[in-house]
């Protein structure tokens, strides 16, 4: 029986008011498991980014919980949050959001210094991670000066810096050309994932689909399991 | 902590055009204050600059004295009456007046003119050239170098002229640590030999000049004087009356009062602006570091570490610019009253102040409210 890293159970959550109101996430239940690549696939609009938020404790559902170590996360307060997104959670965003004027290395560096890790040894341990994705060599440039797929690999070095049990990425390869995004996908399957992490991935890439476990499907809010 | 300031430090600077602009905008303001806040203490030291420099400790006048130049002359019993308090370790005379002096192209040029007491010469100036002993030579006087002695054309000890159809000879050149506010020179001379060529009411003495025995001893002059009638301050109280008048009894105090306000104001909302647009346009990185985990009160520390040093150097810079300018205006116009003094540095501080913590309230406000979901969004 495989460990669940989270389980999140009867999510609801609409957004606006009276006739305005849109359900995003209809009651919603999963588990993703620790060594388990999970996807979560659909439309444009169909809520995997809004299940994504929930599930990472940064979008306060309406209803339902999501369980991390057996314990609902949202029951915490907002700073209690943080630290928990900041200690368990590591997060690849859809655009990179990279820091433009900072260096590759302090880019990657930031979750460890949030972590109160002084400044040097941070970018010492920042330079490993650039190592482990393969970018030693650009640790002093700016993201600028990076291709996309490259920034891709800096963002994922910052997301699994802090060693988090849970991985998130949002749409990794949709500012990636197709091979590219195939790599780093691959990169995370055969070189991230382990017995210690969950990888949840949200994506309508149909090119990277064989590299996922088990996949969720999503349509107007409701998730569908398919393998 | 310290890593994450440093962290704020670098998303402040590293952007050099922007930090450029923020600084610019608070230094310019800080500027503008400190400016127009120096022009008024200067004017207000200078306005009170014949008591700084004749540097008496108590100045007996009439009560109706509203500031040094328009003194009303008293008569001679109050200056024995004034000797004969106790505590009173010695008192003179002084006159003020104003005379015309005829300058050799036929223009007649107003003259400030002071005279001191004949035996004791209680308030001379200090001496730049000549002795101030030849102050008793017949038709003599003592000319003040300051910014306005070129009105009198070519003054050198032996220069003669006729000062209110009186021949006057220049037996010295003296300093004072202040000129004055009217742009008008300054003769010194003796008391009775001002009073002989100025025309003078029926009464000569402008103020009674005052040495306690003690300093506790002013109260009680103080009040024996007000007994006489008249009114006895002391230095500082005099400096503050005339202060007083030129801030409130002419248009000065509200005039530079005002654009004092509206330096502030600017300082506020340029440099509010700016800082303001410097957190919208890193709203999306504040966003990040929320996604990724950062506490509100982290996020606070550094934005309130942001606008105080952007605030505190901007402050620096201002200070500088201005107290290098108005350095360089004072060589190249000795006349120039521009002054910086703590008081000025003390109000342009609580500007900056104000500045840091309204723009700091203006960039907490906006990025608490910001979600890490829009980020998520895209």
């Amino acid at each position: 029986m495989p460990t669940a890293a989270i389980q999140a159970s009867g999510l609801v959550k609409w957004f606006g008011e009276g006739e305005a109101r849109t359900l995003a996430l209809n009651q919603v239940s999963l588990e993703a498991y620790l060594g388990e690549m999970l996807y979560i696939v659909g439309p444009s609009g169909s809520g995997k980014t809004t299940l994504l938020s929930v599930l990472s404790g940064i979008l306060r559902p309406n209803a339902g919980s999501v369980l991390l170590e057996k314990n609902d996360i949202w029951q915490l307060d907002s700073d209690e949050l943080a630290l928990l997104r900041l200690n368990k959670i590591g997060f690849v965003f859809q655009d990179y959001h990279l820091f433009p004027r900072l260096s590759t290395a302090e880019n990657v560096a930031i979750p460890l210094i949030l972590r109160r890790v002084p400044w040097e040894a941070a970018l010492e341990e920042a330079k490993k991670y650039l190592e482990i994705v393969g970018l030693k060599a650009r640790a002093e440039l700016l993201p600028v000066k990076l291709s996309g797929g490259e920034q891709q690999r800096v963002a994922i070095a910052r997301a699994i810096i802090s060693q988090p049990d849970i991985l998130i990425m949002d749409e990794p390869t949709a500012s990636l050309d197709g091979d590219t995004g195939r790599d780093i996908v691959s990169f995370v399957r055969h070189k991230l994932l382990n017995q210690n992490r969950s990888v949840v991935i949200v994506t309508h890439d149909e090119r990277i689909y064989e590299f996922a476990d088990r996949t969720l499907e999503m349509e107007d809010g409701r998730l569908d399991g398919r393998e | 902590m310290k890593g994450i300031l440093k962290l704020a430090f670098k998303l402040l600077v590293s952007d050099k055009t922007k930090f450029t602009a923020l600084l610019g905008g608070i230094a310019f303001s800080i500027f503008l204050m400190v400016f127009v806040t120096s022009m008024l203490i200067g004017v207000l030291n200078h306005s009170s600059s014949m008591v700084t420099n004749i540097g008496a400790p108590v100045w007996v006048m009439d009560p109706s004295v509203q500031n040094v130049a328009t003194s009303l002359g008293m008569p001679d019993y109050v200056l024995d009456a004034v000797r004969s308090i106790p505590g009173v370790k010695f008192a003179v005379p002084l006159y003020v007046g104003v005379g015309l002096v005829k300058l050799p192209n036929g223009v007649y040029q107003p003259a400030t003119v002071i005279g001191v007491d004949d035996s004791s010469l209680f308030g001379r100036p200090g001496m730049l050239a000549g002795n101030i002993q030849n102050i008793y030579a017949t038709d003599a006087y003592i000319a003040i170098q300051d910014a306005d002695i070129p009105k009198l054309g070519r003054i050198e000890i032996g220069s003669e002229f006729e000062l209110n159809d009186n021949h006057v000879k220049i037996v010295g050149i003296g300093k004072t640590p202040l000129s004055g506010i009217f742009g008008i020179p300054t003769l010194y001379t003796t008391y009775q030999r001002a009073i002989r060529d100025i025309p003078n009411p029926r009464y000569t003495i402008s103020y009674v000049l005052v040495e306690p025995k003690h300093a506790g001893d002013i109260a009680q002059i103080q009040r024996r004087v007000r007994a006489l009638g008249y009114l006895a301050l002391t230095l500082q109280q005099f400096k503050r009356k005339v202060s007083t008048f030129y801030l409130f009894s002419t248009g000065m105090g509200i005039n530079i009062g005002l654009m004092t306000l509206i330096s502030v104001l600017i300082g506020i909302v340029v440099s509010g602006q700016t800082f303001y647009t410097f957190v919208l346009e890193n709203l999306e990185r504040y966003g990040a570091l929320k996604a990724i985990g950062i506490t509100s009160r982290e996020l606070i520390g550094m934005i309130l570490f942001q606008a105080g040093f952007a605030s505190l150097t901007g402050f620096g810079l201002g200070v500088g610019i201005c107290s290098t300018i108005i350095a360089i205006a004072k060589l190249r116009m000795p006349s120039y009253v521009g002054m910086v003094m703590y008081a000025n540095l003390g109000v342009a501080f609580l500007l900056v102040l104000v500045i840091a913590a309204s723009s700091s309230y203006i960039g907490i406000r906006t990025v608490l409210r910001i979600e890490p979901f829009d980020i998520f969004r895209g």
